[in-house]
This record gives C-alpha cells, sequence and structure tokens, in this order.
C-alpha cells in the first residue's frame, strides 16, 4: 500500500531534520512550527514510523567518536534461493550497520549480499567476517571484504521535500 | 570523553525513541535520570561530535527520492583526476576508495530513477570509464546498533 504524503507531513519533516527539539514537550514544538496540534503531530509521527518513512527516532552515533574506526564492506555470493533469509539474519547481526541485495555484474562482481561491519581494530573487523562467514556456511559460493582506504567525499544525504502543498521557496530547508 | 552514562544514554536511544508527549520524561525514568539531565546530556553528545543526530530517521527512499551506489574500475595513474570529475557532481552524496579491482565506491542521491541513469552516463562520458550500478534488490537493515 502507498501512502500519501501531504503538505502537513512533509512540514513535519522540515520541522524535525535536523533533530526533534530538546525540550521537555518536542512533539508540541514541533506542531508550532508545522501550525497543527501536538496531538495530531504525535499521531502523523506515529503513521510515519509505521509505513516505514521514519525507520526510527533515535540517536546516531558516530562510530569514529566511539572508537570504531575500522570498517568493511563484506561481500557475499549467496544462492538466490536462500538470500532473503540469510539477508535478514545477517541485517539481524547486531554489528552489521547496513545489509542489501544487489545486483551482480559478472565476470567482475560475483556477489550479491552486501554487509557493512565496523570494529575498533582490524582484528575485530576480521572476526566479525567470520561470524558472518559462519552464518551462511554452505549457502555461499565466494565471498570479498572492501575496506575504505580514502574517504573522497561525504555530505550529508539530502533530498528536496517536494510539497504537494505550497511551492518551495528559495533557501528551502532539505529532507535528510 | 563520555562516560557510563552516556553510554548508556547511546544504547538505549538507538532502539527508538517514544512518541508520547513528554518523551525525554519517559526515556530518562528508564535510565534512572531526570528528563532534563538526559536533554543536556543529549546535547553535549551532539555538541562534542559523539552523536551526529538525535530525531527521526527518514528513509528518503519513501518519500520519492532515489539512491543508488555505484562502483568503477578507475586506472591507478588517473584516480584523482577522476575523483574530482566525479565529485563535483553535487548528486554524489558520497565517495570512498575502496581496495579492489573495482577501486572507487560511491553514492548517488537524486529525486528520481531517471536522474540516477542520467548521472552515470555523464560521468561515464566525462571519465571514458564503465560506471557499474549496484541498485539495492532488497533492504535487509540499516541502522547502527553499537555497544558504546
Amino acid at each position: 500500500m502507498t501512502e500519501v504524503w501531504d503538505h502537513i507531513d512533509r512540514a513535519i519533516i522540515r520541522a524535525t531534520q535536523a533533530g526533534l527539539p530538546l525540550v521537555a514537550r518536542p512533539y508540541a514544538k514541533v506542531a508550532e512550527e508545522a501550525g497543527v496540534s501536538e496531538a495530531e503531530v504525535m499521531s502523523r509521527m506515529g503513521r510515519m514510523q509505521d509505513a516505514g518513512l521514519i525507520r526510527r527516532i533515535g540517536i546516531v552515533p558516530n562510530h569514529y567518536a566511539l572508537g570504531l574506526c575500522h570498517n568493511a564492506m563484506t561481500v557475499w555470493d549467496v544462492d538466490d534461493t536462500m538470500i532473503s533469509e540469510l539477508g535478514r539474519r545477517v541485517g539481524a547481526l547486531v554489528f552489521v550497520t547496513h545489509c542489501y541485495q544487489r545486483p551482480r555484474r559478472l565476470p567482475l562482481w560475483p556477489y550479491n549480499l552486501f554487509a557493512m561491519v565496523h570494529g575498533r581494530t582490524p582484528e575485530e573487523v576480521d572476526g566479525k567476517t567470520e561470524a558472518i562467514a559462519q552464518l551462511l556456511d554452505g549457502h555461499c559460493r565466494a565471498r570479498d571484504v572492501l575496506v575504505s582506504t580514502r574517504v573522497l567525499k561525504k555530505t550529508g544525504m539530502r533530498l528536496r521535500a517536494k510539497a504537494a502543498g505550497p511551492p518551495a521557496g528559495e533557501g528551502e530547508q532539505k529532507v535528510i | 570523553m563520555i562516560d557510563v552514562i552516556d553510554r548508556a544514554i547511546i544504547n538505549m536511544l538507538q532502539e527508538g525513541f517514544p512518541i508520547v508527549e513528554e518523551p525525554y520524561k519517559a526515556a530518562a525514568a528508564a535510565l534512572g535520570l531526570s528528563a532534563e539531565a538526559l536533554m543536556e546530556r543529549i546535547s553535549e553528545l551532539l555538541e562534542s561530535g559523539a552523536a551526529s543526530r538525535f530525531g527521526p530517521m527518514f528513509n528518503a527512499d519513501v518519500l520519492g527520492g532515489a539512491f543508488c551506489l555505484c562502483a568503477m574500475a578507475v586506472p591507478a595513474g588517473r584516480f584523482d583526476e577522476v575523483a574530482a570529475l566525479v565529485n563535483a557532481h553535487a548528486e554524489v552524496a558520497h565517495n570512498y576508495e575502496r581496495a579492489h579491482a573495482l577501486n572507487m565506491w560511491f553514492v548517488l542521491a537524486t529525486e528520481t530513477q531517471a536522474e540516477i541513469d542520467a548521472v552515470n552516463a555523464l560521468i561515464s562520458a566525462e571519465t571514458e570509464l564503465e560506471v557499474l550500478a549496484f541498485p539495492k534488490i532488497e533492504e535487509y537493515f540499516v541502522g547502527f546498533r553499537v555497544a558504546a
């Protein structure tokens, strides 16, 4: 089912994309900006969460600040018939931050399961990669681990909040 | 430096923050803190850079945006030149050098799928290199659960 997001939803997104206000009643503060009631904001944000538009409300720790300086993109060639089940199980591992099925690009790229792992040391990343290997045991034909050697560019993911309502003005806020 | 309370806050707040009238009070109670103390701690975590954001995490796909992971095999001698050409496109949100024959991995963020294809065609023409697109077929997990 496709949800339709109207200009009020988009106003709520714009009011929260920089973060949830750090005040006793943050949804009331968002409601003031969006021009609706606190109850309306809570109900709409609940609906956004149910629909997956909001993945969750929470804190995003900076993994470098927490000492998790090493990361690797682990990639796996998994049986197509098993990938949905195994992908979910790999994604459920606590140290996996992103887990997707993506297309193979043969002959250079036989891998269809991508899982990002982070660790404090290269050894910790290796240990976590081995834990994934064990989980995939018997259903994985090949694997590789791509460590990042340099960050070439990193900006926030930005997308204009295209409104079904009033046209966006200059310097419009963006949805992360 | 973050202390044991900060770590408990980071661990707890990754899981989901309640949608109730006084959510800080509700979340703080589980940590044995006051709502004020929790707000103060979150503010300090953001200021110190230990956390990059606090609030709803939006899945922009659902709003109609398009994202795509892409990769190129760039000859070593051309790497910096090609990186500059790729990074010049505003649609390139992230770009990483990785140790592999496919040594440049970037993420495109645009409003439509057609723009993804167009930017890739442009990058390919400018660099005279093939751009391989790795669109997601299925998402199993996106998030960050670290034991701080």
